[in-house]
């Protein structure tokens, strides 16, 4: 009976030291690719249906100056970088019911954090997205 | 022969019923649960008003990308970069987002919502289009995310009517994406599942 309580109390303890909410190394190259998906509505250096991406991370929700966001984002208290990103990108209307981006999600994780590694590079590129 | 349909048909009786179910007479079905103590009740009669406004906003983003998509069409046909056959494909697939938009737009309001207007000005990447291939191109990047982006609303309607009719046009995005990718000369298929 010791011996299995020992064990569980290992298991578990093998568990809470995994890194569940870390997010994959993201390779941009499949990133971009991803970002496909992306371009009904969005793109790098202009507002669309979607804000532009250029200057996403450290950009606070709703914050593209002209853009008419759903109130749900323009009130949302959230600031965009990996964790943000990666939180929307999995379930837009479950992290922010009200957003006008009625999109189901990506559900792979891989994916998620590919396309993140994309726009991280891309939002700040100086061609792109030209000061 | 070609039989054209309206993918939207099925919603001719449900639009007037679902939002008599979740607009007024809602309200007032809540008020009178609440009034009646029962909360429950009128709690559910005040998600399916969310249910509605969930699917108008979803509709009414899918009616502003077609908006933009035929406003980008228009810039390819009067870009004078385009030859026939290529500029009456593009004439036709502006055609049919011009029939998606307005079966979106007439939905919305049969919903009780309002629909989104074509904005006065679309920015395009005009610099970057300097040959046929690159507005094909263009717009093959357009029909592509067209494709994802009704991939990704088809789950989130509440009313599967809606999902239904939507998935209808996801199609004719696909189809768009295909013969613009054989005009390119590349793999007009690519792919067994799209994403």
């Amino acid at each position: 009976m010791k011996h299995r309580a020992a064990t569980a109390v290992l298991v578990l303890a093998a568990l809470v030291s995994l890194p569940a909410s870390a997010i994959a190394p993201g390779d941009p190259v499949r990133g971009e690719a991803i970002y496909a998906r992306c371009q009904a509505c969005h793109a790098l250096g202009y507002d669309r249906t979607g804000p532009k991406h250029c200057g996403l991370f450290g950009r606070r929700a709703g914050g593209v100056p002209g853009f008419r966001y759903s109130p749900a984002m323009a009130q949302a208290d959230v600031v965009w970088d990996a964790n943000t990103l990666d939180r929307f990108l999995a379930n837009p209307t479950g992290m922010m019911p009200g957003t006008a981006m009625g999109y189901a999600g990506i559900a792979d994780r891989q994916e998620r954090a590919d396309l993140i590694a994309w726009l991280r590079q891309a939002s700040a590129s100086p061609i792109e997205c030209p000061p | 022969m070609i039989v054209r349909i309206n993918p939207f048909f099925a919603l001719q009786d449900l639009g007037r019923r679902r939002f008599l179910a979740g607009t007024g007479a809602t309200l007032s079905a809540a008020a009178v649960a609440l009034m009646a103590g029962r909360p429950a009740l009128a709690a559910g009669q005040g998600s399916k008003h969310d249910d509605l406004e969930t699917d108008v906003r979803i509709l009414n983003t899918a009616l502003g990308a077609e908006l933009e998509a035929i406003a980008a069409y228009a810039m390819g046909a009067g870009s004078g970069l385009l030859q026939k056959p290529v500029l009456d494909l593009a004439v036709q697939f502006q055609g049919h987002h011009k029939e998606h938009a307005a079966v979106l737009a007439k939905t919305i309001r049969k919903l009780g919502g309002t629909p989104v207007e074509a904005r006065e000005h679309y920015q395009f990447p005009t610099d970057g289009l300097k040959t046929q291939n690159d507005v094909l191109g263009f717009a093959a990047g357009l029909e592509r995310g067209a494709v994802s982006a009704y991939l990704g609303a088809v789950p989130l309607f509440r009313g599967r009517e809606l999902a239904s009719a939507a998935a209808s046009i996801l199609g004719d995005e696909a189809m768009h994406w295909a013969i613009l990718r054989q005009a390119l000369g590349q793999d007009p298929v690519p792919t067994a599942f799209m994403s």
